[in-house]
């Protein structure tokens, strides 16, 4: 299994400082990362990948049978710390991919040293008491969305932002990759992260873990940060001064440090 | 005349923004509603201080449409600086929605800091309906294919042997390629004990696909099978068959086929064939000693299509280690890599390299050198394969 080329791993930063190992979530790819990169590549070693479907992942690996659970890609991260032989990692986990880690760290515990669940959500439909903010009926109502949005999803966006203006061809293409998932597996993995219900294994999570949560999230309030917060034990509850689900790009630096330090805390 | 023109345009900037015929919005980067204009206030029946400084973009959208707004559209918008035709409804204040079009760009300073997003907004609503019936009668040609697709290969079992008998003293293999999922191939085989020690086998190639040459094919195997128990051998059975598929011509379509068929008997430690061939692409003999040679039987003339058609027949031996394939020109009209039409000599040729002993391992090759053919392979293509085991040889 060459899980390197499946995922699109990415290795960079300082080779001998602990390895901090970034998963995406929903919607986007490893690309998600990029503005906290920078910060966090001068004290860890860095480990991005894509989910399979997702950015430049091997689409042709793909199939409905591994990827209608979490558990399966939660076996990908676990093979790509397994194939770069990654120890005592600390994994990254922003939105879905928040319940991916926990599934991966409960499976391998001995493998990573922390967990940081970013924006996490262990299950976004409301049950009884619990409120994860969303219906079946909006589920099905995003689904529809993804539907209609089907260009959206598989062409490229028009490059703009500035970054490489000596080598346009560069950016143009890094633009093209940028969060390009393909439509009929982005329907799956939207229904896989929707529709799944992790709150039992939270209690399960042995490896020390943050909580980061944004003030303002509509898909993850605040209220589900703390439920998460409150069913790990001894884990840490950090509130970003952010809005929206992808603190990573609204509040990069605050974000980065966030990770950072609880990261690189002894 | 000129000076009305010019006054129209001076006049129009503010009117412009506010009566445009699309929406206009100006949020924060945190999506705070800033600006907006009577258009997209019309449209959604707010009033303006309803919405300035106190609702976000998002807040106007369903619920489904602003899971995704979050997880694709703010984080793309914000990589990019601009996105644009993406597909949203709008929820008006009495709670009715409204499909539109959205492009949003972002508004950077001097120094490069993102300041602003600028949001335009196209009532979509007869696109949009186009557009459901579109993805309609996308999923409805999607579950028909996979219809057809389901009919194509439950009949096509139906045209091959589930499974090939076991033959005493020999070992035998069958591979069959579909050239396509949507239709039904026009190539069969079949293999079947007759009295005694004999045993009987086919190949051959109907002409045209679908239902048509399933048709003929049907037609083709029932007649082979019954002749092959009452004619007195090979050639007099493909005459029998050109009987058969020329009292069945009607319609348009010319019926015919090419195929060899054959007698296997045991003969010392080996077996005597006896086949003959009716157009069909010569069979190849791999020797023991790895040799590969192919039967000459030209002469034999296309099945179904001359009331006094003329079949060649051959005999030969097949001694332990000895392999018969017979196979349909899918593999030999095959194009290669260089777009080369790949023939029986070419064939030959590459069987001449190998170095199998059986009739298993023989149909695994030439199964691969078609994988290797890629979509060069355009035709459906069967393989049937006999060998004598060599002695000592007791795997069933």
């Amino acid at each position: 299994m060459d899980a390197r080329r499946r995922n699109n791993v990415t290795v960079i930063g300082c080779e001998d400082a602990p390895t901090v190992l970034l998963a995406h979530g929903f919607g986007c790819d490893q690309n998600l990362w990029r503005l906290v990169v920078p910060d966090l590549s001068k004290r860890f070693r860095i480990v991005l990948f894509d989910h399979v479907g997702s950015g430049r992942s091997d689409v042709a690996a793909w199939s409905p049978q591994r990827y209608t659970t979490l558990d399966g890609y939660a076996e990908d991260v676990l093979e790509i710390c397994a194939e770069l032989d990654l120890r005592d990692v600390v994994l990254v986990g922003h939105s879905v991919s928040a319940m991916i880690a926990v599934l991966a760290a409960n499976r391998e515990p001995e493998r990573f040293a922390k967990l940081v669940l970013l924006t996490p959500s262990p299950c976004y439909l409301d049950d009884g008491d619990y409120r994860g903010g969303f219906t079946r009926a909006d589920i099905d109502e995003l689904l529809d969305s993804l539907e209609s949005n089907y260009l959206g999803w598989s062409a490229a966006m028009a490059p703009v932002i500035a970054g490489n203006p000596d080598r346009p061809e560069v950016a143009g293409e890094l633009e093209a990759a940028f969060c390009r998932t393909d439509p009929a597996i982005a329907r799956v993995f939207a229904r896989t992260t929707f529709l799944s219900d992790n709150r039992a294994d939270l209690a399960d999570v042995t490896v020390r873990t943050a909580v980061l949560q944004c003030s303002s999230d509509a898909i993850a309030p605040r209220e589900v940060g703390q439920f998460v917060h409150d069913r790990i034990e001894g884990s840490v509850l950090v509130t970003l001064d952010a809005i929206g689900h992808c603190p990573q790009l609204s509040a990069p630096e605050q974000t980065a440090a966030a990770i950072a330090e609880f990261a690189g805390a002894r | 005349m000129e000076t009305t023109f010019s006054a129209l345009l001076e006049d129009s900037a503010e009117d412009l923004y506010e009566n445009a015929p699309c929406g206009y919005l100006s949020t924060l980067m945190d999506g705070t509603i800033a600006k907006i204009n009577a258009t997209l206030l019309g449209w959604l029946g707010h009033e303006r201080a309803e919405l300035l400084g106190r609702r976000r973009f998002a807040d106007l959208l369903p619920v489904g449409d602003r899971i995704y707004h979050e997880t694709h559209f703010a984080p793309m918008l914000r990589m990019h600086g601009e996105i644009g035709g993406i597909a949203l409804e709008l929820v008006r204040a009495d709670g009715t929605r409204m499909a539109v079009l959205v492009s949003s760009t972002v508004k950077t300073s001097a120094n490069g800091t993102a300041q602003l997003i600028r949001t335009t907004i196209f009532d979509a609503g007869d696109r949009r309906a186009y557009e459901h019936e579109l993805l309609r009668a996308r999923q409805e040609a999607e579950q028909e294919r996979d219809r057809v697709q389901l009919l194509a290969s439950t009949l096509q079992r139906t045209l091959l042997p589930p499974s090939l008998p076991d033959v005493p003293g020999m070992d035998v293999a069958a591979y069959y390629h579909p050239a396509s999922a949507d239709e039904v191939g026009g190539d069969f085989y079949d293999l079947f004990p007759l009295t005694g020690d004999t045993w009987a086998f086919f190949l051959g190639d109907v002409s045209g696909k679908g239902a048509e040459a399933a048709v003929v094919t049907s037609l083709t195997r029932y007649t082979l099978r019954a002749a092959a128990v009452q004619e007195p051998g090979p050639a007099s059975v493909l005459k029998r068959l050109n009987t058969a598929l020329l009292k069945d011509q009607h319609g348009a379509t010319p019926r015919f086929c090419t195929a060899i068929h054959g007698l296997l008997e045991p003969a010392g430690d080996g077996a005597k064939v006896t086949l003959a061939s009716g157009g069909h692409p010569p069979a190849l003999v791999i020797r023991h000693n790895g040799a590969a040679e192919l039967l000459d039987t030209r002469g034999g003339q296309l099945i179904g299509a001359l009331p006094d058609a003329r079949f060649v027949e051959v005999e030969l031996r097949l001694r332990p280690g000895d392999t018969l394939l017979l196979y349909s020109d899918g593999l030999t009209e095959a194009r290669t890599h260089g777009r080369v039409r790949y023939d029986e000599e070419d064939l030959r040729d590459w069987a001449d390299t190998l170095d199998v002993g059986s009739a298993t391992e023989t149909v695994a090759a030439v199964s691969l050198l078609l994988d290797s053919f890629g979509d060069g392979v355009d035709d459906d293509t069967a393989l049937l394969a006999l060998s004598v085991r060599l002695l000592g040889d007791e795997r069933p």
